[in-house]
């Protein structure tokens, strides 16, 4: 009787682990399969992007386009881990600006130098090939074009007796010492100071603003430097006078459009998807209507007239995929003048053409947002930086992050927290 | 007199717990049906002055314009119910049969077997990840319930038995002793004997492993990326985009989410029976 | 009964065949894992799980070791655990024993302990998140209402409020757990031994620390041993509260090593890192079992 109780047992056991082997897929024949991964809520919606890839699908009977979707925190890691078995899980994936040097060294993506065309690189913004570009090769197309913006409250700012937006920091803070005196808000400017990339994003901007930079051009860290010292001190100032507000330092960019939206600040610095939410969005907005943009400022004296931080995504094949050439003409489809004009409802388009003529036009109309951000879009980009393309670069600027931190909660010294960062990108860069 | 002052300081301890239990849950299903705008206003609503369900209407009926989170959100509570539900089940058996075994049994490398069960849930699931997905992808399981439902019980298992083990170690011996001079042999005592009085037991873990599986986080992330596997805790992460998060979504998932587990909590929650096993020792 | 076997060798077999499948099934899916962890500690491999290695032996584990942010890091994932654990442990035994006196609405306050623990991490994170927000949250709201505070606080942003915070998170989600497991350890206790030491003129106080907390020690053994597992290795709650921050004040060693994994892409030293955590975890276990396990013969 134990005897069966035994066997029984092990035959339970036995046929989990067999019901756990026997599932493998068998291989089809047929046209060839592509898997894509992308994002959510980016760009396009999601029924936008299935739509392109059903047109892709018809338009080429012997591939076969599957797309799926990840949020942003989980895309960097489903890459990685995708990467990893072989062939790799995605054929063709998103990837964010600060992760391509990353990605180029350690083999994930494919070098796609030689399929760019020269009319691709006269016709495309030449900010948007810093995205993909690493040392000098491309390793993908550019998509889904970002940066920050610079927002203020047209009303707000009416009723402190300004008829016209900062073109400098200091000149915003002439401005927000009248608006804290007259009461209007507590806190003029709201940034994402958390210790987060937005962080990383927020320094950048004000960084070059004021003529210094991340790194020199023998990529050595540059941001310890007099320019960046100074920089980091205003930031700290900024909190100690009440202009910016204190919370800046946990926030990421959803706490500043959230404060923004409420009335509570009269400046804020942002991405492109803040504008449509809180001009437009009643549900989630109780200024709409009041929210304009300008060029972003920046310091006076440092000879820059404007500054922002280049945000975009790319689409990239990956390196070690079977079918690397249906999976490029993916992505050159993808990112083609075609459909990024008729699909850009939702995603600025990287092609400069796009925003010329008729098609200038018809870009501004798509919703009432676009008739701002098209023109704002055109005037920024020429201004914005990429984050430095180097390998190592998600330890740097967590690092970078840290020290960013310590500085704005004063358990450092913005020099000793800045010189601290540096030597770890130093070292790191061994 | 004593009674009732008695009565009356126990009630005095149970109205700040209830509190603590309640109020954050009622912020959350407050949340789920304010508006973005009067979440986002101050001072605070405590009671939203137009509460709106169009959210949880989103998620269970979804129309054209709904977000692609919102329309799986269904799909996704299923396929936590089905890992879930079989995670228990086998955990559950196979757990407390050799739980049994490891307290009440003497037999060779008793003690290892013990240490090397907890010792396997030592390591962070973080390393563990990779060559699980690895084996996934190569057994053509990545993205299916079954390598979840593996997965879970790699900690679902030493979960249970450990548990187990508390409530057969309440069990005194002179029970099992009492069965055996009355004819019966290892088998039928725990079938017959100690599992009837380990069901509070049985309940519990069986609850708390249903628990920790549906709960389950980052293996979810990593092994599964479409429908067919994903389960909630991952959809409700996808209601954070690049920057916007959708903080009413997060919470009416949430609720959700977490209507599931209450409920069968509160239908096994009658089978906790107090008391059977000093009924059995005293007669 | 044929005995073909002695008492003892019977015992064997059964034991055997009772532990089998559920060995078979732990050791096979985290043997191979645990196995390759290993292996890849031994080696530098850095940025891409795909990248040549370099063998250096325990060079990965001299150099974390020997640095201050391992170190400092197993400090604060110390302190995250003891204070979660204590207080849910003190918490929890109360809460038992509130239950098991029966008060007036004793059910109900235990189906209403399942709530919190049934809430999901990520829910739980980003409830308490939203609750601690600097801007519109319920906790500034309500401390303000009660005139506890005259100017909404960013609670977040303070490095040892925030882990405080974040622990105050964990333990309304965990102390559940312990006190539902106590509480069913109560309800099968047997109350001869007590009634007889009240006879003998024991006062609750006597009752309760030499008869029932012995009486109750192999499931607070249990509970308190896989709460402290769970709260060494915490990572969800992290990850979806504070992220590590601020200034890193929350990161604990599993959000170190998935930062050196994932993010960095250092996998050998990541791998390093989940042993040594192990290591830490297994000796925790050890004093424990030490301390708290009597086996049953002693009874």
């Amino acid at each position: 009787m134990k005897i069966i109780r035994l066997i029984a047992m092990l035959t339970f056991a036995i046929i989990v682990m067999a019901s756990v082997v026997g599932c493998a897929p068998k291989q089809t024949a047929g046209p060839v399969t592509i898997r894509v991964l992308s994002m959510e809520q980016a760009g396009p919606t999601v029924d936008e992007m299935n739509a392109i890839v059903g047109e892709f699908n018809a338009a080429n009977p012997d591939i076969m386009v599957e797309i799926e979707y990840v949020s942003y925190d989980a895309l960097h890691d489903k890459i990685t881990t995708a990467m990893a078995s072989t062939p790799p899980a995605y054929d063709v994936f998103l990837a964010d600006d600060i992760w391509y040097a990353e990605f180029s060294k350690a083999g994930y993506v494919m070098d796609a130098t030689d399929r760019i065309t020269q009319d691709m690189r006269d016709k495309i913004f030449a900010s948007a090939w810093d995205i993909t570009t690493v040392d000098g090769k491309v390793y993908g197309m550019p998509w889904l074009l970002d940066e920050k913006y610079f927002f203020y409250n047209e009303k707000l700012l009416t009723e402190a007796g300004f008829s016209a937006p900062p073109k400098t920091w200091e000149e915003l803070v002439e401005q927000s010492i009248v608006i804290k005196e007259k009461g209007i808000v507590e806190y003029p400017i709201v940034w994402s100071w958390g210790q987060y990339e937005a962080a990383i994003c927020d320094w950048v901007i004000l960084l070059y603003g004021n003529g210094g930079s991340l790194m020199d051009a023998n990529g050595a860290p540059a941001f310890n430097n007099e320019a960046g010292v100074k920089t980091l001190n205003w930031m700290i100032q900024s909190i100690d006078d009440g202009i910016t507000n204190p919370a800046s330092i946990s926030y990421v960019e959803e706490d500043v459009r959230n404060v923004f939206s409420q009335g509570k600040a009269v400046f804020a610095v942002n991405w492109n998807y803040m504008y449509d939410l809180v001009n437009f969005n009643a549900d989630e907005s109780q200024v709409t209507g009041q929210i304009k943009m300008a060029l972003m400022p920046a310091f006076a004296g440092s000879g820059v007239e404007s500054s922002s931080i280049n945000g975009s995504m790319g689409f990239s094949v990956a390196a070690t995929s079977p079918n690397q050439d249906a999976a490029w003409k993916y992505v050159e489809f993808l990112t083609s003048e075609d459909i990024q004009n008729r699909y850009s409802g939702h995603l600025l388009p990287i092609w400069q053409t796009s925003f010329q003529g008729e098609n200038l036009t018809k870009l501004e109309g798509y919703t009432p947002a676009n008739a701002t951000t098209v023109p704002m879009f055109n005037a920024q980009f020429p201004f914005a930086h990429v984050r430095p393309k180097v390998p190592y670069y998600p330890e740097a600027s967590k690092s970078l992050q840290l020290a960013l931190q310590e500085a704005l909660t004063k358990q450092k010294t913005p020099e000793q927290a800045l010189n601290d960062a540096a030597a770890k990108w130093v070292d790191l860069a061994k | 007199m004593k009674k009732a002052f008695n009565t009356i300081f126990k009630v005095l301890l149970v109205i700040p717990v209830i509190l603590f239990i309640y109020l954050p849950v009622a912020w959350l299903i407050i949340s789920s049906i304010s508006t973005r705008s009067e979440l986002l206003s101050t001072p605070i609503h405590w009671i939203p002055q137009q509460p709106t369900f169009q959210i949880y209407i989103n998620i269970l009926t979804p129309g054209q314009d709904t977000s692609e989170v919102a329309k799986t959100f269904r799909i996704t509570l299923w396929n936590s119910l089905l890992v879930a539900s079989s995670v228990t089940v086998i955990a559950l058996t196979l757990g407390s049969l050799a739980s049994y075994a490891l307290i009440r049994l003497r037999f060779p490398f008793r003690q290892s077997m013990l240490v090397g069960i907890l010792g396997t849930r030592m390591i962070p699931e973080i390393s563990l990840v990779i060559p699980l997905y690895l084996f996934a992808t190569r057994f053509g399981l990545f993205n299916s319930p079954i390598i979840l439902i593996i997965t879970y019980l790699s900690f679902a298992l030493p979960f249970a038995i450990w548990l187990m083990a508390a409530f057969f170690n309440t069990i005194p011996v002179e029970l099992e002793d009492a069965a055996r001079i009355d004819g019966c042999n290892r088998i039928e005592t725990l079938f017959r004997i100690i599992m009837p009085i380990s069901a509070p037991g049985l309940v519990s873990t069986g609850l708390f492993v249903f628990l920790t599986a549906w709960d389950e986080f980052f293996f979810a992330l990593i092994l599964t990326s479409t429908v067919s596997a994903k389960t909630v805790p991952v959809a409700i992460a996808e209601f954070t985009g690049r920057y916007v998060v959708d903080v009413g979504g997060m919470m009416t998932g949430g609720v959700l989410a977490a209507i599931p587990p209450v409920l069968l909590s509160l239908i096994f929650q009658r089978y906790i029976v107090s008391g059977l096993t000093a009924g059995a020792v005293k007669g | 009964m044929r005995r073909k076997f002695s008492l003892a060798q019977q015992d064997a077999l059964i034991g055997f065949g009772l532990i089998l499948p559920s060995l078979l099934i732990i050791l096979g899916i985290s043997l191979q894992p645990i196995l390759s962890t290993l292996y890849l500690s031994v080696f530098e491999s850095s940025r891409g799980i795909n990248m040549e290695r370099i063998f250096v032996g325990f060079g990965n584990y001299t150099a974390l070791l020997s640095d201050s942010v391992f170190w400092v890091t197993i400090g604060r994932t110390l302190y995250f655990t003891l204070v979660s654990v204590g207080l849910e442990l003190v918490l929890g035994l109360a809460l038992a024993h509130l239950i098991h006196s029966h008060p007036p609405g004793w059910q109900f306050l235990r189906t209403s302990l399942i709530i919190p623990w049934a809430v999901p991490t990520i829910v739980n994170g980003t409830m308490w998140r939203w609750i601690y927000n600097a801007d519109y949250g319920a906790l500034n709201g309500l401390l303000l209402q009660l005139g506890l505070i005259d100017k909404y606080i960013p609670w977040l942003t303070k490095p040892d409020v925030a882990m405080n915070l974040v622990i105050l998170a964990d333990i309304w989600h965990s102390v559940p757990f312990i006190a539902l497991i106590l509480q069913a350890a109560l309800a099968t206790l047997p109350t001869d031994l007590e009634e007889a030491a009240a006879v003998d003129g024991a006062n609750a106080l006597q009752r309760f620390l030499l008869i029932r907390l012995p009486l109750l020690r192999p499931a607070i053994l249990v509970a308190l041993v896989i709460r402290t597992v769970e709260a060494f290795r915490v990572f969800d709650i992290i990850y979806v509260i504070t992220n590590g921050g601020p200034a890193f004040g929350t990161v604990t060693i599993s959000y170190l090593t998935y930062l050196e994994t994932f993010s960095f892409g250092n996998v050998g030293r990541g791998s390093a890192l989940s042993f040594l955590i192990s290591i830490f975890t297994l000796i925790m276990a050890f004093i424990y079992i030490r301390v708290l396990y009597r086996p049953e013969e002693s009874q």
